[in-house]
């Protein structure tokens, strides 16, 4: 069995009257793909939030590769290799797709290089190369604020997948685009992750995406895990498919 | 466009300028200077940061020089000192105001700016106050120069410095950091999860752009031989953006084509309309902002693709 690769322990954060965390316990096992679901405001992307430090929980804890990261700030959690997507993604607009990756491989590299410029030949084979595994290598020359959605949400991976992190969270990847795309979105995704031996978490609203991606679902309602297991056996959960997915009665 | 092509063949025309035109030395001088601090600006300005305040920089190098003068007769020796003083100032001022973002981070220099303008105005013992300091001209390159050797002298160090800066800018802007500028405009929140810290690509920016500010205002000094708080006041700031917007960022040639077509227009248009001349100098920037968004540098960048695209 993996082991697990982040820990979350009693993970308690309030804003005001609302608990988006009201004592979460979750382990992320190494290798795996886990999809976190469940109504909007249930807390998920504050979950995402609080393992990336962008938000400290007021209590509870959280480790990573068993390392405490509770309270570090989010540039050191991601230097020892969490890395992120956002549900609107974040890019450097006025630059091209190639040159967005190429800030990302350099950021775990020679940044603060006087000398090297960004764009040298080998960072732009390997921005190439990861542009390739992402579907993206025909849109390199293009300024990433002329990108379609879909585009966008690969590019945003992407540049988290440059960092080389060891878990990656996804915070709906497939937020925004055509059904038709979302599946397409995910079919690059997921291979080029797994390839690239990541761990992923990711949020999402569709299930038909979880049910296809996911190794195992956690259920979060009102701050709390509902169900978590195998995607199969949750997606299955009267419960959940009642109270969550909203396919009262509905068999699978 | 063929920069450095066009950075030595605009050389070259200063050149024969200043040599037709004895009097337009000093005046050439000055723009050369002004445009150093200029491309400090537009450094900022990639990170879509204004600042109201850099005067402060150009009047903190110019009375480096006004006060160690006594003390030291080489002019490259003072400039060294003032790139210094100015340098330390970014150092510390920096690490405060690179804190801040947009109206904030033009206020606050701009807030800096005008303490130190109060101080030199007050400090009558150490500064002369509005009277200001009279300055030695000193030895340049080891040589106790004629007034006329002397002003070719500055006029070829101001040239210098401002192609090697407009050079080692121009790489610095390529470099990660560099590029993490424009960036930073756009997406500072994945810089900072790229693990980037945004700030220290900004502060990073502000110490180069207060160097570059330091050294236009030790050429300043050496150039007037006179130095008055008027050089921090916060209108010679607003000049130094006014600049920047005339002569465009895109590119290393603005700041200085900005300087010395604002310092030409000034030159003739207080000659021909003595009262006038302010109006004169807005209704360019005007015509500039409506037909040329991308400053008089777009202009010439515009041109030259329509030239090439036509051959």
């Amino acid at each position: 069995m993996s082991r697990a690769i982040l820990r979350a322990r009693g993970l308690v954060l309030a804003f005001g009257g609302v608990r988006a965390a009201d004592g979460i316990d979750l382990d992320v096992l190494e290798g795996e793909v886990l999809a976190i679901i469940g109504p909007n405001g249930a807390g998920k992307t504050t979950f995402l939030n609080m393992v990336t430090g962008y938000l400290k929980p007021q209590a509870g804890s959280i480790q990573f590769a068993d390392r405490e990261i509770t309270r570090l700030s989010p540039r050191r959690i991601v230097r020892l290799g969490i890395a992120r997507s956002f549900q609107i993604p974040q890019l450097f607009r006025e630059h091209s797709v190639l040159a967005n990756i190429a800030l990302a491989l350099a950021a775990g590299g020679d940044f603060w290089s006087p000398h090297r410029p960004l764009l040298t030949t080998a960072r732009e084979t390997e921005a190439q190369a990861l542009l390739q595994r992402f579907g993206l290598a025909d849109l390199a020359q293009q300024r990433a604020d002329a990108l379609d959605e879909g585009a966008r949400k690969l590019l945003d991976v992407a540049m988290a997948a440059a960092l080389a992190p060891r878990l990656l969270l996804m915070d709906e990847p497939t937020s925004g685009v055509a059904t038709a795309q979302k599946h397409a979105i995910m079919d690059r995704l997921i291979p080029a992750l797994r390839q690239q031996g990541v761990t992923v978490v990711f949020v999402e609203h569709d299930m038909e995406v979880v049910a296809r991606y996911a190794d195992r679902v956690a259920v979060w309602s009102q701050g709390k895990i509902l169900a978590e297991g195998p995607a199969g056996d949750v997606l299955a959960d009267p419960t959940v498919r009642r109270d969550v997915i909203g396919l009262e009665g509905a068999a699978c | 466009m063929p920069t450095r092509l066009f950075a030595l063949v605009g050389m070259a025309l200063l050149l024969a300028l200043a040599a037709l035109q004895p009097w337009l030395r000093f005046v050439l001088t000055l723009a050369l200077a002004t445009g150093l601090a200029v491309l400090g600006i537009a450094v900022l300005l990639r990170a879509g940061q204004v600042s109201f305040g850099h005067a402060l920089y150009v009047a903190i190098g110019a009375y480096t020089v006004a006060f160690a003068r006594p003390l030291v007769g080489e002019a490259l020796a003072l400039l060294a000192l003032a790139v210094l003083a100015a340098s330390a100032s970014g150092l510390v001022i920096g690490l405060f105001v690179s804190r801040y973002r947009d109206i904030f981070f033009g206020m606050l220099n701009l807030a800096f700016s005008m303490v130190l303008y109060s101080l030199l105005e007050k400090l009558y013992w150490l500064t002369r106050g509005t009277d200001g300091i009279r300055i030695a001209r000193p030895d340049l390159f080891g040589f106790a120069l004629s007034a006329r050797d002397y002003e070719w002298g500055l006029f070829a160090l101001a040239a210098v410095f401002a192609l090697t800066s407009g050079a080692l800018v121009a790489r610095y802007l390529l470099t990660p950091a560099g590029q993490a500028l424009s960036a930073l405009k756009t997406g500072e929140t994945r810089l900072e999860f790229l693990g980037i810290s945004a700030r220290r690509v900004l502060y990073q920016a502000y110490c180069v752009s207060a160097a570059l500010a330091g050294l236009a205002g030790g050429l300043i000094a050496l150039a007037t031989l006179h130095v008055t708080p008027l050089l921090a006041y916060w209108t010679h700031s607003g000049e130094l953006v006014f600049v920047a917007i005339l002569g465009g960022t895109a590119n290393m040639l603005g700041p200085f084509l900005g300087a010395i077509v604002f310092e030409l227009v000034r030159v003739y248009a207080a000659a021909a309309f003595p009262d006038a001349w302010q109006m004169i100098l807005g209704l360019v920037l005007l015509v500039i902002v409506l037909a040329a968004a991308r400053g008089l540098v777009g202009v010439i960048e515009d041109a030259w693709m329509r030239a090439r695209r036509s051959k």
